[in-house]
C-alpha cells in the first residue's frame, strides 16, 4: 500500500471499520513507514486539541441568568 | 425491567444547584460548537445555548428522563439552532458535490511512487502549553467554522460533543460510511490548518 492511500484510510482505521485484510495491510505499512506514523500522530494531536474546545467556560452573565432561572423553578416547585 | 432516570436529570429535579452549575460548565463547550455549526454569530450561538438550558428547566417535570441529559440537550440545541438559522436566513457557502475519492492530503506531498516526499513534522516537540494555548484553540475553532456544514456537524458531534458514531448517524440521518468520510475530511482539514499554524 502506498502512503497516499494509507492517509485516506486513517479514519477508518481509528474507527475500527477496516476489513481484517485491509487492517493487516495498513498495520504492515505502518510498521515500516515514519511518514505515515508522523501523519497519524498529527491526526491524533489534532483530535486531542479539537476535544479541548469542549472546555470553553460559561460566560458569567449567562451563568448568573441560568442559575437565577433554576432557582425560580426550584422555588415554584418547593 | 427497571428503567433508571438519568442521574443528572434526577439531580436537577431535586433542585441541586451545585449540580446544575457543574452541568452548565460541562456541556457549554460542545453546545456552543454545535450551535455555531448552524448560526454564524457567536452572540446568536450563546442565545441558543442559554435558551436550550431554559427549555431544560421548563421541561424538567414533563421529561421522562430515560435518555441521558446529554442526548436530550443535544436534540434541543439542534432544533433551536436550526430554527434560529431559518429565522436569520444565514447564507451558507456552496458545498461542492461530495466526492468520496478526493484527496485529503495535497497530492504534491507524495512522489510518483505514492510515498511521502518528505516525512511530516513530528509534533511531539511542540510544548503542550502551546498545543492547548487559547491562540491555538482559536485557530482550530476557525478551521472548524470554515468547514462545509456537512463536515462541521460531524466533527463537532463526534470530536467535541463526543457522541458515538451510531448516535450521530441516527440523528443526522446519514449512513455510517457517509459519516466516516465526512469525519475524515473534517479532521484532515483541521489537521492541515493546525500544521500551517505550527509550522
Amino acid at each position: 500500500m502506498k502512503c497516499r492511500e494509507i492517509v485516506e484510510l486513517m479514519t477508518d482505521y481509528l474507527e475500527g471499520t477496516l476489513s481484517p485484510r485491509d487492517r493487516a495491510r495498513f498495520e504492515e505499512h505502518m510498521t515500516g513507514c515514519d511518514g505515515c506514523n508522523a501523519y497519524l500522530e498529527q491526526l491524533r494531536a489534532t483530535m486531542n486539541t479539537v476535544r479541548r474546545l469542549a472546555d470553553e467556560p460559561v460566560p458569567e452573565p449567562m451563568r448568573s441568568a441560568l442559575l437565577d432561572a433554576f432557582r425560580d423553578w426550584k422555588t415554584a416547585h418547593a | 425491567m427497571a428503567e433508571e432516570v438519568d442521574r443528572d436529570i434526577a439531580a436537577l429535579r431535586r433542585g441541586d444547584e451545585a449540580a446544575f452549575a457543574a452541568l452548565l460548565e460541562r456541556h457549554h463547550g460542545w453546545m456552543m460548537r454545535l450551535a455555531s455549526t448552524y448560526v454564524g454569530d457567536p452572540h446568536a450561538a450563546e442565545d441558543v445555548v442559554q435558551e436550550a438550558w431554559l427549555t431544560v428547566i421548563r421541561s424538567l417535570d414533563r421529561f421522562e428522563g430515560r435518555s441521558t441529559l446529554k442526548t436530550w440537550i443535544f436534540g434541543i440545541v439542534m432544533n433551536l439552532a436550526r430554527a434560529r438559522r431559518r429565522k436569520e436566513e444565514r447564507l451558507l457557502p456552496f458545498t461542492s458535490f461530495f466526492d468520496r475519492h478526493a484527496h485529503t492530503v495535497d497530492p504534491a506531498r507524495f512522489g510518483s511512487d505514492g510515498m511521502w516526499r518528505e516525512r511530516p513534522q513530528t509534533w511531539e516537540n511542540v510544548p503542550e502549553a502551546k498545543m492547548l494555548a487559547s491562540e491555538t484553540l482559536e485557530k482550530v475553532r476557525q478551521a472548524i467554522e470554515a468547514l462545509p456544514e456537512r463536515h462541521r456537524e460531524v466533527i463537532v458531534l463526534r470530536d467535541v460533543a463526543e457522541l458515538d458514531a451510531s448516535e450521530v448517524t441516527g440523528r443526522l440521518g446519514i449512513s455510517p460510511e457517509n459519516q466516516r468520510v465526512r469525519l475524515h475530511r473534517a479532521r484532515a482539514a483541521v489537521r492541515k490548518a493546525l500544521e500551517e499554524y505550527l509550522a
